[in-house]
């Protein structure tokens, strides 16, 4: 188990490796400086000279990667470009808050709900709780996120009036983003519960269950849902994905100070600095829960866990 | 015990036809036959794959035949609503929506096309040189797809796109970039999985020769998953698409793709909702007749599935 | 000896996308105390699903249309759910073909067993429980009873989880215990030794057993009496030395004639010809009519009756007629 960790973290650690140097060298590759032109071009060529020194421009590309490599392994990810004498990693760790927040009101509304919807419908396969199921699990998997949280500040923010419809000043502001937020994941969740609870109720072991005399409540609790919610677990990292590409979009629409909407301004604005810390957030990140999730799958699943370890 | 009339004379040998012995209950059909005959049974599928012919024939016709341009602007006409001359109003510049959202349709369904064709040729190709070569290549171009999963592709996309001038072009390579390496697990997955199946190492025995095992055993088996994750690349590029032009970083005005026009439409959603409505009820359309007849193609095709 | 378990012409249709599969018509048998019934026929001849119907575990799209199956007085086909849950496990229980899928792989092996107990025998301590689960594991062979208690199913072979899922089976004394092709999916070594557990088991507990299988061999070991079905019918009924030796119906004879023996040495083994009928649009008259060597215009037509054959031995042939007195004589000379 140990030794398995410690080959995924060496894997983490060279796709990141491979990831910034990319990165590193499509900036270097972007036409223009990050400056103005305008207030650039009026500058002396000393003070040119000074703003590039600065922002450790002025040394060969090469070079510039060494060093920034080197910045890295101290934590150091560089000065923003748009947020003046700001390290990057402040400007990142200023904006985690409210990403956290709705991202993980997000995913816990998705999974109850999803949990929830997917279990009945497979329990009450072919009856209008499957189809209604069924129904949210296409519409939350087909429209796209963007689209909903728009119409959700609409009608429930505007025309209802009920929620704010955006900002970032008490938690109620959180409410809708979060919503928006949780379709996708709650259709996956509801839809892979679901198709896994189906293929559970179709194993011999619910007849065996059956034949036990246990009632039909019992056998679904028992034996049937543990069974298929246990797989649940791995789908937890393409929803993080989701997640991500959702934030970018929900934050935006709703103003709220996040990563998401940092990374959409910075993209606007060419903050190389901010753009390449972002990424390297996104991927870590990313890589971390997928390796956490399957540690906990195989910590929660004795077939797997016994699988490694397996005795006499 | 009924009452039956049973005759002495009955009492006789009587004549089998050797084919009767061997009725088969069922009768035998093609994979492709029968999977298109299940299909047809599933109305939602078959819904949704005659609505989607619908959705492609008017984003190819409707600008053709509509005596607006989706570019030409009428000031007379700025957020006009819904009427019987123009069908879905119009935007900010007085341009017809009708035409403008079929435009749109066009250009988004034609980036996701492209897109998948591209992922489709990549992915089977180093999905299927990765399972039958085998060994050391194997194993080196399983490495770098591993790194390449380990990177979420939206973030791969958008420095794509900022390294490169925004346009159609742009977005499809954007969009292939990442998209093939789906493609190419599941294809590699499928031949290694049919190469140790009976049926293959039969051809083995009997002395088929590579080629034929390769064209006429893996090939045409592994159709099935190729066509259900074609099904689901699509929507997926549509849905990136319209995605990156929604927060400003893909296509931009005056291309008219969905994304563009739910982006202005959602600026002005608050005094003129028809004017995001109709974009938005296209692509969502779209997308939800995809999955359905991608849910429905794979019931079908999943030989797994087939009793 | 008393009849414990009457079955009269039970009916099971199952619905498919296809149609309706007639999969059990008209189905009749008869299980006594302490006997050992093997059902005997070929994969898709209703034998399961008779027995799923019996214990009323039929999958969702199958149902008994008609018939009745008399237990200790009651008819279980139309007992509330509640009841057929009493009788479930603690009178009647039932074994699987495969012991590899038929665990649940999450729930510890203990758990299971004492699952059974927990529901039919509600007044036992949980200490009680466990000193019979103990009990129970090293009845059925398992070596080091503790330490396999908090094992997963995945860390046993097939054939201790075979004896596992027979101690589930016999946690509660049931009075019937149906095994559905209990030794098929396992090793050939390993079958023999679950068949004599089966049989030290049965001597000890004086339970009655209903053997599935399709397999010669476990009926020669293991039953007193013999059912065989074909195209979901029952066919003949015997008990297990009149069937091996005076065979009545056509099918049986072939199925007899398809064991390899030690005089046939060196002889290509005989084969059925043919398949059996499609159960979907049944033949009216006998279902083995189309495959039949000796098959006559009536047996076409018309579902044979049940003839006597002496000392309990039923058969649906038509060959058993007076009528056919002539043909038969006619054809073997």
């Amino acid at each position: 188990m140990l030794k398995y960790t410690l080959k995924r973290l060496a894997y983490i650690l060279l796709t990141l490796w491979i990831v910034i140097t990319c990165t590193f060298f499509l900036m270097k590759k972007l036409p223009g400086t990050p400056f103005d032109p305008e207030h650039f071009s009026i500058m002396s060529p000393q003070q040119q000279e000074k703003v590039l020194e600065m922002y450790g421009l002025n040394d060969p590309v090469p070079v510039q990667y060494i060093k920034y490599l080197k910045n890295i392994l101290r934590g150091d990810f560089g000065t923003s470009y748009t947020y003046v004498n700001q390290k990057v990693t402040d400007v990142i760790g200023g904006r985690l808050g409210p990403s956290a927040l709705i991202g993980i009101q997000a995913v816990l509304l998705g999974l109850a709900v999803g949990l929830v919807l997917g279990i009945l419908a497979a329990w009450r396969h072919n009856t209008a709780i499957d189809y209604v199921t069924m129904i949210i699990a296409v519409l939350g998997v087909s429209v796209p996120n963007f689209v909903a949280a728009a119409l959700l500040q609409y009608y429930i923010g505007l025309k209802w009036g009920v929620l704010p419809v955006g900002f970032w000043t008490n938690w109620a502001c959180s409410i809708l983003p979060s919503i928006a937020l949780s379709f996708s994941p709650l259709a996956q969740v509801a839809r892979f519960t679901r198709t896994e609870m189906l293929d559970v109720l179709d194993q011999d072991y619910i007849v065996t269950a059956r034949a036990k005399g246990i009632s039909q409540f019992k056998v679904l609790t028992r034996h049937a849902i543990r069974n298929s919610i246990i797989p649940v677990i791995t789908i937890l990292g393409p929803i993080v994905v989701n997640l991500m590409t959702g934030s970018l979009a929900v934050e935006n629409i709703y103003s709220i100070p996040g990563i998401g909407s940092l990374f959409v301004d910075c993209i606007k604005a060419n903050d190389y600095p901010v753009i390449m810390g972002i990424t390297v957030f996104y991927a870590a990140f990313y890589m971390l829960v997928v390796l956490l999730v399957d540690l906990a799958y195989s910590l929660i699943d004795p077939r797997i866990r016994l699988a490694k370890g397996k005795e006499d | 015990m009924e009452k039956r009339q049973i005759k002495d004379s009955l009492f006789e040998k009587a004549q089998v036809e050797a084919s009767e012995k061997e009725r088969i209950a069922a009768p035998a059909s093609g994979m492709l036959k029968d999977a298109w005959l299940r299909l047809k049974k599933n109305k939602a599928a078959t819904v949704s794959l005659f609505v989607l012919i619908a959705i492609i024939l008017l984003a190819i016709f409707a600008p053709v035949f509509s005596k607006y341009s989706f570019k030409d602007t009428d000031y007379s006409l700025v957020f006009a609503t819904p009427s019987k001359e123009h069908i879905f109003g119009a935007d900010q510049f007085g341009r017809d929506m009708w035409v403008r959202t079929w435009m749109g349709t066009r250009i988004s369904l034609m980036i996701a096309l492209v897109a998948a064709i591209l992922d489709l040729v990549v992915g089977v190709i180093y999905g299927a040189v990765s399972a039958l070569i085998g060994g050391k290549v194997d194993a080196v171009m399983q490495r770098i797809i591993e790194i390449l999963v380990g990177i979420p592709n939206l973030i791969i996309v958008i420095l794509f796109l900022m390294a490169f001038p925004a346009g159609v072009g742009t977005i499809i390579a954007a969009l292939s970039i990442t998209g093939w390496v789906n493609m190419a697990r599941l294809v590699r997955a499928e031949i290694l999985k049919l190469k140790n199946q009976e049926f293959v190492l039969a051809s083995q025995v009997l002395g088929t020769s590579k080629k034929d095992i390769i064209f006429k055993d893996l090939i045409p088996n592994t159709v099935s998953v190729i066509v259900i994750n074609v099904m689901f690349t699509i929507p997926s590029a549509i849905f990136t698409e319209a995605f990156l032009s929604f927060i400003g970083i893909g296509l931009a005005e005056p291309q008219a793709s969905l994304g563009v026009l739910i982006n202005g439409g959602y600026q002005v959603l608050r005094t003129y909702p028809h004017v995001l409505v109709f974009p938005a009820i296209t692509i969502v359309l779209i997308m939800v007749c995809f999955s359905i007849l991608g849910d429905g193609l794979r019931d079908a095709l999943d030989p797994q599935m087939r009793k | 000896m008393g009849k414990l378990l009457e079955v009269n012409n039970l009916t099971i249709h199952i619905k498919t996308h296809k149609g309706t599969v007639q999969a059990v018509r008209d189905v009749s048998f008869v299980l006594n105390e302490q006997e050992t019934l093997a059902v005997v026929g070929e994969s898709g001849s209703g034998k399961s699903i008779t027995m799923k119907g019996v214990m009323g575990i039929l999958p969702k799209n199958g149902k008994v249309v008609g018939g009745n199956v008399m237990f200790q007085g009651e008819d279980l086909v139309k007992c509330s759910e509640q009841k057929m849950q009493q009788v479930r496990g603690s009178e009647i229980a039932m074994i699987f073909q495969d012991p590899m899928t038929s665990l649940n792989p999450t729930m510890k092996i203990g758990k299971q067993i004492e699952e059974m107990l927990k529901e039919h025998k509600k007044d036992m301590s949980a200490e009680a429980r466990k000193a019979r689960v103990l009990e129970l594991l090293s009845m059925v062979g398992i070596s080091n009873p503790e330490a396999r208690y908090k094992q997963y199913p995945h860390q046993l072979s097939g054939g201790m989880r075979q004896r596992i899922v027979i101690a589930i089976a016999l946690a509660c004394d049931p009075k019937i215990l149906i095994a559905d092709e209990p030794t098929t999916a396992l090793d050939v070594t390993i079958q023999a030794q679950i068949l004599d557990l089966m049989k030290e088991l049965q001597k000890k507990t004086k339970t009655s057993i209903i053997i599935i299988t399709h397999n010669l061999g476990v009926v020669a070991n293991i039953a007193d009496r013999v059912a065989v079905m074909y195209g979901g019918k029952m066919v003949e009924t015997a008990d297990v030395t009149n069937l091996f030796h005076n065979p009545c119906h056509e099918y049986t004879r072939g199925l007899l004639k398809s064991i390899p023996r030690e005089e046939s040495k060196g002889e290509s083994l005989y084969a059925i010809p043919g398949t059996p009928p499609d159960l979907m649009d049944p033949p009216k008259g006998c279902p083995f009519a189309a495959r039949c060597e000796k098959t006559m215009k009536v047996c076409q037509e018309f579902m044979p009756d049940y003839f006597d054959c002496g000392s309990g031995h039923r058969s649906a042939c038509w060959m058993l007629d007076e009528r056919a007195k002539n043909f038969r004589g006619g054809e073997s000379s």
